[in-house]
């Protein structure tokens, strides 16, 4: 059974960069049950972050930053291990995941860890505070984008549905949804994820989770006037 | 520009609706979310200020969670609703998004403990208060008159805190302009002295029946539109007997934790009246729900009196 990457879709250039992901996340060690969560979030954090979202730690307090919200809290490895790739943490603190005095909780807290946006874990909160972010970086003219990741069995909550409605309905093409779909729903989603969204007027795309240009190709698309989701298909949670 | 009111129109939603549309005129960063509730009294201010006036329908756990994003990006937000759906159904999203994010805003409700008595359970939120007692660092204000109104919103929204109005239908007579500065306001000193045989605190609109109730009782009344923080040095400096009555709009016992706390070095008694717990099922009018759970001016006095003659 694969879980990561395989090598017919990534570029041999970014393979080395992207191994060495899977290198920090085995120094955090204590949330195993949460393994697949983490998995099947790295490869559109990696691309996130190594390719589409204009933000750095040194413009995180720029109004006009890119803001990347994980609403997917649960499984925060992959997370943390980019964060550190990118240099808003120090790569030493993944040795310290889950311990009393660590920044670095099982799930992301925004006052301890530099580059985390919100606080997650409790499912079902991160799709309406983007769509919170995004109205108000358009009420202050803001260039930034928000993009916000969600798991596709986090759909299951309602308040998602509050979020994807309002968002559709006040066409907010400054926010981007990315739904991580390892087929985790208890009941699933008839006729597609994408479709839950489109019958709210948002655009949509559905691409293979672990394809980097493909990633990459939808998350910087351009959308005047709707707002955006991906969905990323990987493999299923075992 | 909101129609003027005349004055015998003038409520509290009235005036917070004067003040909001006064605030999103003068402060840039001020945002306004409601969720249907109130949306016809905000028309003109929608059509100015498209970006900052949001009705998000009714979606209450969204409008929260939203107001968290806009906090983040640096707006104030005012959220609006009914009390049940603002505190009540949406409490996690107040704990997470808003408390547990590290960000603030201003929350106003209307309907109160049980401003719409026909209205039944479903539109009843005694227990707003002691939920967000439960968070850290939120300032909650009970107004007891609508001219005390603007002066907490705009000290509200000016802030960079967590604050919770809670409006209501019922109102005392006269404001209390002494109370706003979060102090006791101390209202009456029967006996000529301060303290007499119990200092009696009434929060917000229960003023005026408790001192219709305690007309006559060697009691100080001391009144406050502010619970959290409340003002315990000066319940301290007011308590010159051992005895203490809260009387507040919503459950019962809601503050007296910290009645307990600010007399912890001494041999205290304390009576806490307010709303009670029981599911009663009862429709009619607040003035009869009032007399349930023993709040009107009849209902008080027997408690308290009974409580004074009580070793």
């Amino acid at each position: 059974m694969t879980t990561m990457t395989e090598p017919n879709r990534i570029g041999i250039a970014d393979r080395y960069r992207y191994e060495g992901l899977r290198s920090l996340m085995t120094r955090m060690t204590g949330d195993e049950k949460h393994a697949s969560s983490a998995t099947s979030t790295l490869d559109v954090l990696w691309v996130l972050y190594d390719r589409v979202l204009r933000v750095a730690p040194s413009t995180m307090d720029d109004p006009d930053r890119d803001r990347f919200l994980l609403s997917k809290g649960h499984g925060p490895m992959a997370y943390y291990a980019v964060l550190a790739a990118t240099g808003f943490i120090p790569v030493t603190w993944l040795d310290t995941f889950g311990q009393l005095d660590s920044p670095l909780g099982y799930h992301p807290d925004r006052v301890l860890v530099p580059g985390v946006e919100i606080s997650s874990g409790s499912l079902g909160h991160g799709l309406p505070i983007a769509v919170g972010v995004a109205l108000g970086q358009r009420s202050q003219g803001s260039h930034g984008h928000t993009f916000v990741l969600v798991g596709d069995a986090e759909l299951d909550e309602g308040t998602n549905h509050e979020a994807i409605a309002y968002a559709g309905a006040t066409g907010l093409d400054g926010l981007t949804a990315i739904v991580v779909d390892n087929q985790s729903a208890s009941h699933g989603w008839p006729g597609g994820i994408a479709a839950r969204f489109s019958v709210n007027g948002w655009s949509t795309a559905t691409v293979d989770g672990r394809d980097h240009e493909a990633l990459e190709a939808v998350l910087t698309k351009p959308v005047p006037g709707r707002p955006h989701v991906v969905v990323a298909v990987v493999e299923p949670k075992e | 520009m909101t129609a003027p009111v005349r004055a015998e129109e003038i409520t509290m939603r009235t005036r917070f609706v004067e003040t909001v549309t006064e605030l999103l005129a003068e402060e840039p960063t001020t945002a306004l979310v409601l969720a249907d509730i109130s949306a016809d009294l905000f028309t003109e201010q929608a059509q100015r200020h498209p970006d900052r006036m949001l009705n998000v329908g009714i979606r209450e756990s969204l409008m929260i969670s939203m107001v968290g994003g806009l906090a983040l990006t640096g707006l104030r937000p005012i959220i609006h609703t009914y009390a049940p759906f603002l505190v009540e159904r949406s409490f996690e999203q107040i704990k997470l998004d808003l408390t547990h994010q590290g960000v603030s805003a201003v929350l106003v409700s209307v309907g109160a403990s049980y401003d719409w008595t026909e209205g039944g359970r479903t539109h009843q939120s005694p227990g707003d208060v002691a939920l967000l007692d439960s968070l850290p660092d939120w300032t909650v204000h009970v107004p007891g008159h609508p001219d005390e109104v603007p002066p907490l919103l705009r000290t509200a929204v000016r802030s960079d805190d967590s604050f919770y109005l809670r409006l209501s239908g019922r109102s005392n007579t006269a404001p209390r302009p002494a109370a706003l500065d979060g102090r006791l306001d101390v209202v009456r000193q029967d006996m000529g002295r301060l303290g007499g045989r119990a200092l009696v605190l009434a929060v917000g609109p229960m003023l005026d029946p408790v001192l219709a109730a305690t007309a006559g009782l060697d009691v100080t009344v001391a009144y406050t539109n502010t619970v959290r923080p409340l003002d315990l040095g000066g319940l301290r400096d007011l308590v010159a007997a051992d005895t203490v009555v809260l009387v507040e709009p919503y459950l019962t016992g809601t503050s007296t934790r910290l009645i307990n706390e600010a007399l912890s070095d001494r041999p205290h008694r304390t009576l806490a009246l307010g709303v009670s717990r029981a599911e009663n099922r009862r429709y009619g009018t607040p003035e009869q729900h009032d007399v349930l759970h023993g709040l009107d001016a009849a209902g008080l006095r027997r408690s308290i009196s009974e409580f004074l003659r009580s070793p």
